[in-house]
Protein backbone atom coordinates (compact mmCIF):
# COMPACT_ATOMS: atom_id res chain seq x y z
CA UNK A 1 0.00 0.00 0.00
CA UNK A 2 1.13 3.37 -1.40
CA UNK A 3 1.05 5.77 2.31
CA UNK A 4 -0.68 9.07 2.06
CA UNK A 5 0.90 12.23 2.68
CA UNK A 6 -0.97 14.71 4.78
CA UNK A 7 -1.97 16.69 2.14
CA UNK A 8 -3.59 13.57 0.51
CA UNK A 9 -5.32 12.67 3.62
CA UNK A 10 -6.64 16.33 4.54
CA UNK A 11 -8.00 16.10 1.27
CA UNK A 12 -9.77 13.23 1.29
CA UNK A 13 -11.15 13.72 4.52
CA UNK A 14 -12.29 17.34 3.12
CA UNK A 15 -13.98 15.90 0.52
CA UNK A 16 -15.80 12.71 2.57
CA UNK A 17 -17.04 15.53 4.96
CA UNK A 18 -18.24 17.73 1.96
CA UNK A 19 -20.26 15.18 0.47
CA UNK A 20 -22.68 15.70 3.53
CA UNK A 21 -25.90 17.09 2.10
CA UNK A 22 -27.96 19.43 3.77
CA UNK A 23 -31.08 16.70 5.06
CA UNK A 24 -33.86 19.50 3.85
CA UNK A 25 -32.30 21.05 1.01
CA UNK A 26 -30.69 17.56 -0.43
CA UNK A 27 -29.27 19.48 -3.52
CA UNK A 28 -26.74 21.64 -1.22
CA UNK A 29 -23.99 19.92 0.39
CA UNK A 30 -22.52 21.47 3.83
CA UNK A 31 -20.11 23.12 1.40
CA UNK A 32 -21.78 24.53 -1.27
CA UNK A 33 -23.63 26.05 2.00
CA UNK A 34 -20.77 27.81 3.27
CA UNK A 35 -21.29 25.46 7.10
CA UNK A 36 -17.87 23.38 6.31
CA UNK A 37 -15.25 25.91 7.73
CA UNK A 38 -12.24 23.87 8.00
CA UNK A 39 -10.86 20.23 8.15
CA UNK A 40 -7.94 19.26 10.47
CA UNK A 41 -5.72 16.69 10.56
CA UNK A 42 -3.61 15.76 13.82
CA UNK A 43 -1.68 12.31 13.87
CA UNK A 44 -4.39 9.99 12.62
CA UNK A 45 -7.29 12.09 14.28
CA UNK A 46 -9.68 14.69 12.18
CA UNK A 47 -11.44 17.54 13.20
CA UNK A 48 -13.86 19.25 11.47
CA UNK A 49 -15.08 22.68 12.09
CA UNK A 50 -18.62 23.53 11.12
CA UNK A 51 -20.59 26.88 11.74
CA UNK A 52 -24.49 26.79 12.26
CA UNK A 53 -26.74 28.56 10.04
CA UNK A 54 -29.78 30.20 11.37
CA UNK A 55 -29.75 29.93 15.93
CA UNK A 56 -32.65 27.39 15.75
CA UNK A 57 -31.98 25.33 12.63
CA UNK A 58 -32.52 21.59 13.92
CA UNK A 59 -30.77 20.16 10.44
CA UNK A 60 -27.32 20.99 12.74
CA UNK A 61 -27.46 18.29 14.99
CA UNK A 62 -28.31 16.01 11.67
CA UNK A 63 -25.48 17.59 10.08
CA UNK A 64 -22.78 17.17 12.50
CA UNK A 65 -23.93 13.12 12.65
CA UNK A 66 -23.63 12.26 8.99
CA UNK A 67 -20.22 14.02 8.85
CA UNK A 68 -19.08 11.85 11.78
CA UNK A 69 -20.73 8.81 9.61
CA UNK A 70 -18.89 9.68 6.49
CA UNK A 71 -15.33 10.32 7.78
CA UNK A 72 -15.81 6.58 9.67
CA UNK A 73 -16.95 5.89 6.16
CA UNK A 74 -13.66 7.15 4.79
CA UNK A 75 -11.59 5.40 7.23
CA UNK A 76 -11.26 8.14 9.80
CA UNK A 77 -11.85 6.81 13.13
CA UNK A 78 -13.58 8.79 16.15
CA UNK A 79 -13.83 12.50 14.07
CA UNK A 80 -14.01 15.52 15.83
CA UNK A 81 -16.79 17.90 15.32
CA UNK A 82 -16.39 21.40 16.27
CA UNK A 83 -18.54 23.99 16.13
CA UNK A 84 -16.88 27.52 15.57
CA UNK A 85 -19.35 31.02 15.77
CA UNK A 86 -17.24 33.17 14.67
CA UNK A 87 -17.75 34.91 12.39
CA UNK A 88 -21.12 33.97 12.42
CA UNK A 89 -22.90 32.06 8.89
CA UNK A 90 -24.29 34.45 6.27
CA UNK A 91 -25.73 33.16 3.00
CA UNK A 92 -23.33 35.57 1.34
CA UNK A 93 -21.25 32.54 1.95
CA UNK A 94 -23.18 30.03 -0.47
CA UNK A 95 -21.24 29.05 -3.32
CA UNK A 96 -22.06 30.28 -7.07
CA UNK A 97 -22.76 26.76 -7.40
CA UNK A 98 -25.00 26.14 -4.55
CA UNK A 99 -26.89 28.98 -5.85
CA UNK A 100 -27.51 27.25 -9.30
CA UNK A 101 -28.50 24.15 -7.45
CA UNK A 102 -31.19 25.91 -5.34
CA UNK A 103 -32.68 27.29 -8.33
CA UNK A 104 -32.99 24.69 -10.47
CA UNK A 105 -34.78 22.38 -7.45
CA UNK A 106 -37.24 25.23 -7.19
CA UNK A 107 -35.92 27.57 -4.65
CA UNK A 108 -34.98 31.17 -5.13
CA UNK A 109 -31.50 31.48 -4.00
CA UNK A 110 -30.65 34.18 -1.28
CA UNK A 111 -29.92 37.69 -2.31
CA UNK A 112 -26.53 39.73 -1.29
CA UNK A 113 -27.14 40.95 1.96
CA UNK A 114 -24.56 43.52 2.05
CA UNK A 115 -26.82 46.70 3.35
CA UNK A 116 -29.16 45.65 5.98
CA UNK A 117 -32.49 45.95 5.06
CA UNK A 118 -35.44 48.63 6.21
CA UNK A 119 -37.95 47.28 8.43
CA UNK A 120 -40.68 46.86 5.56
CA UNK A 121 -37.95 47.60 2.61
CA UNK A 122 -39.49 46.21 -0.68
CA UNK A 123 -37.10 43.81 -2.22
CA UNK A 124 -37.56 41.98 -5.52
CA UNK A 125 -37.27 37.77 -5.76
CA UNK A 126 -37.37 36.42 -9.43
CA UNK A 127 -39.34 32.93 -9.57
CA UNK A 128 -36.90 29.84 -9.89
CA UNK A 129 -39.88 28.38 -12.36
CA UNK A 130 -40.08 31.13 -15.03
CA UNK A 131 -37.80 33.89 -13.98
CA UNK A 132 -40.69 36.63 -13.49
CA UNK A 133 -39.71 39.53 -11.37
CA UNK A 134 -43.48 39.48 -10.39
CA UNK A 135 -43.61 37.81 -7.74
CA UNK A 136 -45.42 38.18 -4.04
CA UNK A 137 -44.18 37.43 -0.24
CA UNK A 138 -47.05 34.90 1.16
CA UNK A 139 -45.33 33.97 4.51
CA UNK A 140 -42.21 35.51 5.61
CA UNK A 141 -41.74 32.45 7.46
CA UNK A 142 -42.13 29.35 5.16
CA UNK A 143 -41.20 25.16 5.93
CA UNK A 144 -38.03 25.70 7.36
CA UNK A 145 -36.08 28.83 9.38
CA UNK A 146 -34.05 29.63 6.27
CA UNK A 147 -36.94 29.77 4.19
CA UNK A 148 -39.37 32.01 3.37
CA UNK A 149 -43.06 31.27 1.21
CA UNK A 150 -43.44 33.38 -2.37
CA UNK A 151 -45.95 33.02 -5.62
CA UNK A 152 -45.46 34.12 -8.72
CA UNK A 153 -48.14 36.11 -10.49
CA UNK A 154 -46.77 35.30 -13.97
CA UNK A 155 -46.68 31.84 -14.00
CA UNK A 156 -49.13 31.43 -10.77
CA UNK A 157 -46.59 28.58 -8.61
CA UNK A 158 -45.70 29.04 -5.32
CA UNK A 159 -42.08 28.99 -4.63
CA UNK A 160 -39.58 28.71 -1.55
CA UNK A 161 -37.11 31.68 -1.32
CA UNK A 162 -33.90 31.04 0.63
CA UNK A 163 -34.05 33.95 2.99
CA UNK A 164 -30.71 36.44 3.20
CA UNK A 165 -29.05 35.83 6.57
CA UNK B 1 -37.32 10.99 43.85
CA UNK B 2 -36.79 15.14 44.85
CA UNK B 3 -34.31 15.93 42.17
CA UNK B 4 -32.40 18.86 43.06
CA UNK B 5 -32.14 21.81 41.63
CA UNK B 6 -29.13 22.88 39.62
CA UNK B 7 -26.70 25.32 41.57
CA UNK B 8 -24.98 28.16 39.65
CA UNK B 9 -22.32 30.53 40.81
CA UNK B 10 -23.55 33.76 39.09
CA UNK B 11 -20.36 35.62 38.61
CA UNK B 12 -21.50 38.85 36.95
CA UNK B 13 -20.78 37.11 33.02
CA UNK B 14 -22.48 34.41 33.97
CA UNK B 15 -25.39 36.01 35.07
CA UNK B 16 -25.41 37.95 32.20
CA UNK B 17 -25.84 35.27 29.69
CA UNK B 18 -28.30 33.85 31.92
CA UNK B 19 -31.05 36.69 31.86
CA UNK B 20 -30.11 36.73 28.02
CA UNK B 21 -30.43 33.33 27.64
CA UNK B 22 -33.53 33.06 30.25
CA UNK B 23 -35.42 35.91 28.11
CA UNK B 24 -35.05 34.07 25.10
CA UNK B 25 -35.85 30.20 26.16
CA UNK B 26 -39.65 31.68 28.03
CA UNK B 27 -40.68 34.10 25.26
CA UNK B 28 -39.85 31.08 22.42
CA UNK B 29 -41.42 28.61 24.60
CA UNK B 30 -44.70 30.89 25.02
CA UNK B 31 -44.73 31.80 21.32
CA UNK B 32 -44.55 27.60 20.76
CA UNK B 33 -47.25 27.13 22.71
CA UNK B 34 -49.28 28.24 19.42
CA UNK B 35 -47.88 25.79 17.58
CA UNK B 36 -51.28 24.31 16.21
CA UNK B 37 -53.52 27.07 17.54
CA UNK B 38 -52.65 30.09 15.92
CA UNK B 39 -55.50 31.56 13.59
CA UNK B 40 -54.40 30.59 9.81
CA UNK B 41 -51.91 28.45 9.06
CA UNK B 42 -49.25 30.99 7.56
CA UNK B 43 -48.98 32.31 11.29
CA UNK B 44 -48.67 29.09 12.92
CA UNK B 45 -45.40 28.69 10.97
CA UNK B 46 -44.44 32.11 11.49
CA UNK B 47 -45.10 32.17 15.38
CA UNK B 48 -42.98 28.18 15.70
CA UNK B 49 -40.50 29.58 13.25
CA UNK B 50 -39.52 32.41 15.68
CA UNK B 51 -39.88 30.48 19.07
CA UNK B 52 -37.49 28.04 17.05
CA UNK B 53 -35.04 31.07 16.42
CA UNK B 54 -35.63 32.25 19.91
CA UNK B 55 -34.58 28.40 22.00
CA UNK B 56 -31.76 28.07 19.13
CA UNK B 57 -30.47 31.47 20.67
CA UNK B 58 -30.83 30.53 23.85
CA UNK B 59 -29.07 27.09 23.39
CA UNK B 60 -26.07 29.25 22.54
CA UNK B 61 -26.33 31.53 25.25
CA UNK B 62 -27.04 28.58 27.69
CA UNK B 63 -24.13 26.93 26.53
CA UNK B 64 -21.35 30.29 27.19
CA UNK B 65 -22.72 30.87 30.32
CA UNK B 66 -22.35 26.74 31.37
CA UNK B 67 -18.70 27.43 29.94
CA UNK B 68 -18.12 30.93 31.40
CA UNK B 69 -19.17 29.31 34.75
CA UNK B 70 -17.17 26.24 34.52
CA UNK B 71 -18.49 24.38 36.68
CA UNK B 72 -19.58 21.35 34.67
CA UNK B 73 -23.09 22.52 34.34
CA UNK B 74 -24.41 22.85 30.63
CA UNK B 75 -27.36 23.82 28.54
CA UNK B 76 -29.95 21.71 29.57
CA UNK B 77 -28.98 21.96 33.40
CA UNK B 78 -29.76 25.25 33.16
CA UNK B 79 -32.76 25.12 31.17
CA UNK B 80 -34.27 22.10 33.32
CA UNK B 81 -33.56 22.34 36.71
CA UNK B 82 -33.65 25.65 38.37
CA UNK B 83 -36.46 26.77 39.38
CA UNK B 84 -38.77 29.70 39.34
CA UNK B 85 -36.27 32.14 41.67
CA UNK B 86 -33.31 30.55 39.62
CA UNK B 87 -34.08 32.40 36.06
CA UNK B 88 -33.64 35.39 35.64
CA UNK B 89 -35.54 36.50 32.61
CA UNK B 90 -37.49 39.76 31.74
CA UNK B 91 -41.20 39.86 33.49
CA UNK B 92 -42.60 40.72 30.03
CA UNK B 93 -41.59 37.72 28.27
CA UNK B 94 -43.57 34.95 30.85
CA UNK B 95 -46.66 36.95 30.36
CA UNK B 96 -49.32 34.83 28.93
CA UNK B 97 -50.34 34.40 25.58
CA UNK B 98 -53.83 35.67 25.97
CA UNK B 99 -55.41 36.57 22.76
CA UNK B 100 -53.63 37.23 19.28
CA UNK B 101 -53.38 40.49 19.89
CA UNK B 102 -51.42 40.31 23.22
CA UNK B 103 -48.95 37.65 22.05
CA UNK B 104 -48.24 40.13 19.35
CA UNK B 105 -47.70 43.73 21.23
CA UNK B 106 -45.42 41.40 23.77
CA UNK B 107 -43.66 40.22 20.62
CA UNK B 108 -43.14 43.96 19.37
CA UNK B 109 -42.23 45.23 22.75
CA UNK B 110 -39.39 43.06 22.94
CA UNK B 111 -38.29 42.40 19.54
CA UNK B 112 -37.90 46.14 18.65
CA UNK B 113 -35.81 46.03 21.69
CA UNK B 114 -33.95 42.84 20.74
CA UNK B 115 -33.05 44.34 17.32
CA UNK B 116 -31.56 46.89 18.45
CA UNK B 117 -29.89 45.07 21.42
CA UNK B 118 -27.97 42.66 19.69
CA UNK B 119 -26.84 45.29 16.83
CA UNK B 120 -25.19 47.00 19.71
CA UNK B 121 -23.71 43.98 20.74
CA UNK B 122 -22.24 43.01 17.56
CA UNK B 123 -19.33 45.48 18.66
CA UNK B 124 -18.69 43.63 22.39
CA UNK B 125 -15.01 42.74 22.99
CA UNK B 126 -16.81 38.86 23.97
CA UNK B 127 -15.91 37.37 20.36
CA UNK B 128 -18.81 34.38 21.81
CA UNK B 129 -21.02 37.21 22.66
CA UNK B 130 -20.35 39.14 19.64
CA UNK B 131 -21.04 36.38 17.39
CA UNK B 132 -24.14 35.01 19.42
CA UNK B 133 -24.98 38.88 18.72
CA UNK B 134 -24.47 39.06 14.51
CA UNK B 135 -27.04 35.89 14.13
CA UNK B 136 -29.69 36.98 16.48
CA UNK B 137 -29.13 40.67 14.93
CA UNK B 138 -30.49 39.56 11.50
CA UNK B 139 -33.21 37.61 13.11
CA UNK B 140 -35.01 39.79 15.32
CA UNK B 141 -35.31 42.12 12.24
CA UNK B 142 -37.48 39.92 10.73
CA UNK B 143 -39.30 39.46 14.32
CA UNK B 144 -39.19 42.89 14.66
CA UNK B 145 -40.97 43.02 10.51
CA UNK B 146 -43.77 40.38 11.13
CA UNK B 147 -44.82 42.08 14.79
CA UNK B 148 -44.96 45.84 13.24
CA UNK B 149 -46.79 44.74 10.19
CA UNK B 150 -49.27 43.05 12.16
CA UNK B 151 -49.54 45.77 15.08
CA UNK B 152 -50.08 47.70 12.06
CA UNK B 153 -53.01 45.81 10.78
CA UNK B 154 -55.06 44.85 14.01
CA UNK B 155 -54.31 48.58 15.05
CA UNK B 156 -55.69 49.90 11.58
CA UNK B 157 -58.08 47.21 11.14
CA UNK B 158 -61.72 46.78 12.70
CA UNK B 159 -63.20 48.60 15.74
CA UNK B 160 -62.79 45.23 17.88
CA UNK B 161 -59.17 44.26 16.70
CA UNK B 162 -58.34 47.79 17.34
CA UNK B 163 -59.66 47.87 21.05
CA UNK B 164 -57.76 44.75 21.47
CA UNK B 165 -54.50 45.99 20.56
CA UNK B 166 -54.88 48.94 22.22
CA UNK B 167 -56.07 47.26 25.68
CA UNK B 168 -52.38 44.97 25.64
CA UNK B 169 -50.47 48.05 24.83
CA UNK B 170 -51.86 49.44 28.16
CA UNK B 171 -51.35 46.16 29.81
CA UNK B 172 -47.89 44.98 28.44
CA UNK B 173 -46.27 48.97 29.32
CA UNK B 174 -45.55 48.56 32.64
CA UNK B 175 -43.38 45.63 31.91
CA UNK B 176 -41.09 47.30 29.05
CA UNK B 177 -39.21 49.30 31.72
CA UNK B 178 -37.16 46.44 32.61
CA UNK B 179 -35.36 45.71 29.36
CA UNK B 180 -33.28 49.01 30.24
CA UNK B 181 -32.36 48.74 34.08
CA UNK B 182 -28.68 47.82 34.84
CA UNK B 183 -27.62 46.28 38.00
CA UNK B 184 -23.64 46.76 39.75
CA UNK B 185 -22.62 43.62 38.28
CA UNK B 186 -23.50 44.96 34.29
CA UNK B 187 -22.33 48.19 35.14
CA UNK B 188 -18.78 46.41 35.28
CA UNK B 189 -19.36 44.35 32.23
CA UNK B 190 -20.25 47.45 29.99
CA UNK B 191 -17.49 49.59 31.07
CA UNK B 192 -15.10 47.00 30.16
CA UNK B 193 -16.79 46.61 26.58
CA UNK B 194 -18.58 42.94 27.08
CA UNK B 195 -21.90 44.48 27.65
CA UNK B 196 -23.70 47.66 26.09
CA UNK B 197 -25.99 49.65 28.32
CA UNK B 198 -29.13 49.18 27.37
CA UNK B 199 -30.19 52.79 28.46
CA UNK B 200 -28.99 54.43 25.54
CA UNK B 201 -31.05 52.39 23.20
CA UNK B 202 -34.28 53.49 24.76
CA UNK B 203 -34.41 56.55 22.52
CA UNK B 204 -34.42 55.02 19.47
CA UNK B 205 -36.57 51.92 20.66
CA UNK B 206 -39.33 54.28 21.53
CA UNK B 207 -39.03 55.79 18.33
CA UNK B 208 -39.58 52.57 16.43
CA UNK B 209 -42.92 51.78 18.64
CA UNK B 210 -44.50 55.64 17.97
CA UNK B 211 -43.75 55.27 14.53
CA UNK B 212 -45.41 51.58 14.27
CA UNK B 213 -48.36 52.39 16.72
CA UNK B 214 -48.93 55.76 15.35
CA UNK B 215 -49.51 54.41 11.47
CA UNK B 216 -51.99 51.81 13.24
CA UNK B 217 -53.90 54.38 14.80
CA UNK B 218 -52.81 53.74 18.54
CA UNK B 219 -51.19 55.24 21.29
CA UNK B 220 -48.74 54.65 23.71
CA UNK B 221 -49.50 54.93 27.24
CA UNK B 222 -48.18 58.60 28.98
CA UNK B 223 -47.63 56.35 32.89
CA UNK B 224 -43.95 55.37 33.71
CA UNK B 225 -44.45 53.31 36.36
CA UNK B 226 -42.51 50.18 35.74
CA UNK B 227 -42.61 46.68 37.04
CA UNK B 228 -39.91 45.24 37.69
CA UNK B 229 -38.33 41.55 39.28
CA UNK B 230 -37.49 38.99 36.78
CA UNK B 231 -33.69 39.90 36.79
CA UNK B 232 -33.31 39.27 40.01
CA UNK B 233 -35.98 35.86 40.26
CA UNK B 234 -38.82 37.70 41.92
CA UNK B 235 -41.42 36.85 38.72
CA UNK B 236 -45.05 37.01 38.64
CA UNK B 237 -47.64 34.19 39.06
CA UNK B 238 -47.32 32.70 35.43
CA UNK B 239 -43.72 31.46 35.44
CA UNK B 240 -44.00 28.19 37.49
CA UNK B 241 -47.09 26.71 35.36
CA UNK B 242 -44.85 27.73 32.09
CA UNK B 243 -41.81 26.03 33.69
CA UNK B 244 -44.23 22.98 35.31
CA UNK B 245 -44.64 22.41 31.57
CA UNK B 246 -40.81 22.74 29.92
CA UNK B 247 -39.31 20.76 32.48
CA UNK B 248 -41.66 18.21 33.19
CA UNK B 249 -39.54 15.40 31.03
CA UNK B 250 -36.49 15.97 33.11
CA UNK B 251 -38.22 16.52 36.54
CA UNK B 252 -40.30 13.00 35.97
CA UNK B 253 -37.21 11.41 34.13
CA UNK B 254 -34.11 12.50 35.36
CA UNK B 255 -31.19 12.98 32.77
CA UNK B 256 -33.10 11.56 29.81
CA UNK B 257 -32.08 11.77 26.27
CA UNK B 258 -33.63 11.77 23.37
Amino acid sequence: MVLESDAELRRRAWDAAASVVDPEIPVLTIADLGVLRDVVLAGDHVEVAITPTYSGCPAMNMIALEIEVALERAGFHRPKIRTVLSPAWTTDWMSEEGREKLRAYGIAPPQASSSRRALFGEQVVACPQCGSEQTELLSEFGSTSCKALWRCKACREPFDYFKCH
Amino acid sequence: MRIANTEVSETPLVLYALRRADDALILGHRLSEWCGHAPMLEEDMALSNIALDLIGQARELYTYAAKAEGNGNDEDKLAYLRDVRQYRNLLLVEQPNGDFAQTLVRQFFYSAFADLYWRAMMTSRDTTLAAIAAKSEKESAYHLRHASEWIIRLGDGTEESHRRVQASIDHLWAFTGEMFAVDDGERALIHAGIAIDPGALRGRWLTTLSDVVSEATLVLPQNDWMQQGGRSGRHSEHLGHLLSELQSMQRTFPGLTW
